[in-house]
């Protein structure tokens, strides 16, 4: 009865981008999703499809983002396509803005040394206080000025989110809601997958549950020591457009709204939102873009990131139990392409089992020799 | 498609149901009558109002759906300030309220972003 080609667990942007991809070439597919009471990154976040500043001291994550940035207009074309739903995607470049010569400095360092360690593939600006005022008449006296690329982007998250579940729809994929798996055994010619309710059987598993991998990913010989990490988002009425980059701080949807986010806080699992970060997030808005100051706030929320202790994903295969694998990263809205097309077909099967090229260096077995420090860059 | 008005005042707009005094409010420059103490939404539902603003995406007008702060339906330009609330806003001697066409921009006023008019039907 409850059985599948491949179970996903976790109905996030990371499972159902998966789930999609896998259904999309004809595999049978299930989600087990935990509901509504969980820590749901994919509900909080802040929708860029971003690239610059990514992939700092591990130049197969740069290129791994540049892919998956490229690959976003076919993704955002095929879920339209599939569902009717337009999801905003916008790529007219981005800026990071930087608030004094120091910090200005230290981020061209950090994007010529992506640059280098590309031999140059990466083209990147770096604009001073008057050229960036001259691409952004809006921008503050406060901002020291800015990196840009054209490779950047963003979309509506939470359109994202509704369309990769009626393209999963779409293509077949069944849900169980309210489904959180407690435990993965490995029987012969497959998984035995428990939730409170039910057991389901399939020959393959990914684990795709954001912060419930954790727990999950030894029970298949893996290893995804994520940890939640904060980030507080701002968001402001309607306005008419002001804003056609996306930033790293502050961004205009389709529809008019701002947010302006966000925070980087190790506070465990915590969602909640003080008013000490969001009044940070406020003024450095305004300090962007000083006409913000008379924006009214509509709403505020925390929510989760999943990370890795180096900050990159990790995509694994399981030795010990062949069939399982762990899907997880913490750029789930830029990934999306990334997972759809290249991670999917391989979980699936359906690559001839070919491990897509530039993924050898995410597997999660490299923090089992010590910890490192990770780099925020959404 | 148009829907009747499904408000109907158990009172006459222009009295107040407890006795409070009634204040004098202006909808795009009408001179409306209210009880103390109501709301906004509330005085312009009673006084007939059936549209209170236009969407930015699709130019549909909106009336007030929740009347409690959550659905932004009811938004109106207050006294100069734009994207009010006006289930949320306690009438005001005075007040001058004014219908919201589109998104409100930095410089005070409405504006209908025309070509995303035609986004939806
Ligand atoms: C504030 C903030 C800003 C961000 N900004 C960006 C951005 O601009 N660009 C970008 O690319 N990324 C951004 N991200 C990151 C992005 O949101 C995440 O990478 C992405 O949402 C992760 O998706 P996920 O599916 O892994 O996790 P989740 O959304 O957490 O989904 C995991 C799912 O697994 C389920 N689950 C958990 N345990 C179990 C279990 N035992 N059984 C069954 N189901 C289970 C949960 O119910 C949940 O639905 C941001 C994140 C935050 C918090
Ligand atoms: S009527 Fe819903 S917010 Fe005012």
């Amino acid at each position: 009865m409850n059985t599948s080609d491949l179970i996903v667990v976790g109905g996030g942007l990371v499972g159902t981008a998966l789930a999609y991809g896998a259904a999309r070439n004809g595999t049978r597919v299930t989600v087990l999703d935990e509901g509504d009471d969980a820590f749901r990154a994919s509900r909080g976040n802040f929708g860029l499809v971003w690239v610059q500043g990514k992939g700092f001291g591990m130049t197969p994550y740069a290129r791994w983002t540049m892919q998956s940035a490229a690959q976003w207009p076919q993704l955002a074309e095929a879920l339209n396509a599939d569902t009717g739903i337009d999801v905003q995607l916008r790529q007219p470049g981005g800026f990071h803005f930087c608030f004094s010569d120091d910090e200005l400095q230290a981020r061209e360092a950090r994007m010529r040394s992506i640059g280098d360690a590309l031999d140059g593939d990466y083209a990147f600006e770096m604009l001073d206080h008057a050229s960036l005022k001259a691409r952004l008449p809006g921008v503050g006296p406060a901002v020291a000025g800015a990196s840009y690329t054209r490779m950047d982007g963003h979309a509506n998250p939470l359109k994202l989110l509704r369309a990769l579940h009626a393209a999963c729809r779409h293509h077949g994929v069944r849900f169980a809601q309210g489904s959180r798996v407690t435990r993965i055994t490995p029987r012969a010619g497959g998984f035995e997958i428990e939730t409170r309710a039910a057991t389901w059987h399939a020959p393959r598993v990914v684990l795709a549950a954001g912060l419930g991998s954790r727990e999950l990913a030894p029970q298949v010989g893996l290893h995804a020591p994520v940890q939640p990490n904060r980030g507080q988002v701002l968001v402001g009425e309607r306005v008419a457009r002001f804003l056609d980059h996306p930033t790293t701080y502050v961004r205009q949807t389709d529809e008019g709204t701002i947010q302006l986010g966000d925070s980087l806080e190790d506070v465990g699992l915590d969602d909640g939102t003080t008013a000490e970060v969001l009044s940070t997030i406020a003024r450095r808005g305004v300090r962007s873009f000083p006409v913000l100051e008379s924006l009214r706030l509509v709403r505020a929320w925390g929510a989760l990131r999943v990370m890795t202790p180096d900050g990159f994903p990790i995509y694994q295969a399981s030795t010990q139990c062949p069939g399982a694998f762990v899907v997880t990263c913490h750029s789930g809205v830029t990934l999306a392409a990334n997972h759809a097309f290249s991670i999917a077909p391989w979980i699936a099967g359906s690559a001839g089992n070919g491990v897509p090229a530039g993924i050898q260096s995410f597997s999660g077995d490299r923090f089992l020799n010590g910890n490192e420090t990770f780099h925020h860059a959404h | 498609m148009p829907t009747d008005v499904r408000f109907r005042s158990l009172v006459p707009a222009d009295a107040s149901p407890r006795g409070e005094p009634m204040v004098t409010l202006f909808f795009d420059g009408r001179a409306l009558q209210a009880p103390a103490g109501c709301s906004v939404a509330a005085a312009l539902l009673a006084n007939g109002v059936s549209t209170f603003r236009t969407t930015p995406v699709s130019g549909a007008p909106r009336a007030p759906y929740c009347m409690m702060g959550a659905c932004f339906d009811c938004l109106v330009e207050i006294d100069g300030q734009p994207n009010r609330q006006s289930c949320l806003v306690a009438v005001a001697e005075g007040m001058q309220v004014k219908t919201q066409a589109g998104l409100r921009s930095f410089d005070g006023a409405g504006t209908v972003i025309a070509e995303e008019a035609a986004h939806v039907e």
